[in-house]
């Protein structure tokens, strides 16, 4: 844990970097290291966080010219390790673009850009990414997108259900997702992307500390 | 080297709902515009490109729609080639 290092991948247009890296540093006292997206050298970086933005100002679909970039081109062999990603918002739709996780993320229903709190309930902490342990199955987190809304076939969400691939689902449906699903995971559950954003929620002086264990369990093996 | 003129189209799917094309719809009704029955909205890509012959350039472009132009998840496309 000394020397656990969680890379912040930068892409021209992301804006939540900063954020990432202050909620672990700061709050959590996680080492970060900032990785410009040409960078294809993981080798001393633990974890990886893709933040939220709008990288190459959402050009042609949100995530889908960052899936080109070097650095995504790397994250295979890193995630195949079992080495743990977190794609928040941006780096949700990033991370569904490049086919890490299924399904894709589209303009949301009332085409609203959403910024606001919302209630989630923990549907699986595969990965141990929530606690859901005991008593605290639903938790609260800020929201700020416009393309947001989860979508999927059928049998994606069949395969989702069935293998507890759903880590959170709305309350309250802001946005129009299939099955109000907010963040999901791949199969070994080392893989998470969410549209919420826990990194801003990790300090009671700005409304809550319901991010603090997401972010908490980058340092997870 | 043959040069061609592509001009690819971008379909949401259409179990996709498409938001977009629904306010343009409301939208084009507030005109005075009778009778619209579905609106949605896509996009054109036009691509000059050149190649040995049209099979070759098909190839390219197929690759282009199927891993960048477009999200099969969520969207369709077809095109049209012109040999210039």
């Amino acid at each position: 844990m000394d020397n656990f290092t969680v890379g912040v991948v930068v892409f021209p247009g992301s804006n939540c970097d900063r954020d990432v890296s202050w909620a672990l540093e700061g709050c959590l006292d996680i080492r970060t290291k900032y990785l410009w997206h040409e960078s294809s050298d993981l080798s001393d970086v633990d974890a990886i966080v893709l933040p939220g933005g709008f990288s190459f100002g959402d050009y042609l679909r949100c995530g889908a010219i960052a899936r080109f970039s070097p650095l995504i081109n790397a994250l295979d062999e890193f995630v195949k390790s079992g080495k743990r990603v977190l794609g928040i918002c941006n780096g949700f739709q990033i991370l569904t673009e490049s086919g890490f996780l299924p399904g894709a993320l589209v303009a949301n229903k009332n085409l609203n850009f959403i910024c606001d709190d919302v209630e989630l309930d923990i549907v699986s902490s595969k990965g141990g990414w929530f606690n859901n342990g005991d008593e605290k199955q639903t938790i609260k987190l800020p929201i700020a997108h416009g393309e947001g809304r989860y979508h999927c076939d059928s049998d994606t969400l069949k395969k989702l259900v069935d293998n507890e691939l759903i880590a959170l689902r709305y309350k309250n449906n802001p946005n129009g997702s299939s099955f109000d699903i907010a963040g999901i995971t791949n199969e070994k559950g080392n893989v998470l992307g969410l549209m919420p954003h826990p990194e801003r929620a990790c300090d009671e002086t700005i409304g809550g500390t319901d991010g603090l264990f997401t972010l908490k369990s980058l340092i997870l093996k | 080297m043959d040069q061609f003129a592509v001009k690819v189209f971008v379909r949401l799917r259409p179990s996709v709902l498409d938001p977009a094309g629904e306010a343009t719809k409301s939208a084009s009704i507030k005109l005075g515009a009778e009778g619209i029955k579905s609106l949605r909205i896509g996009k054109m890509i036009e691509v000059k490109i050149e190649g040995n012959g049209e099979n070759e350039v098909r190839e390219k472009i197929d690759l282009l729609c199927d891993r960048l132009f477009a999200n099969t998840v969520i969207e369709d496309y077809e095109y049209s080639l012109e040999k210039l």
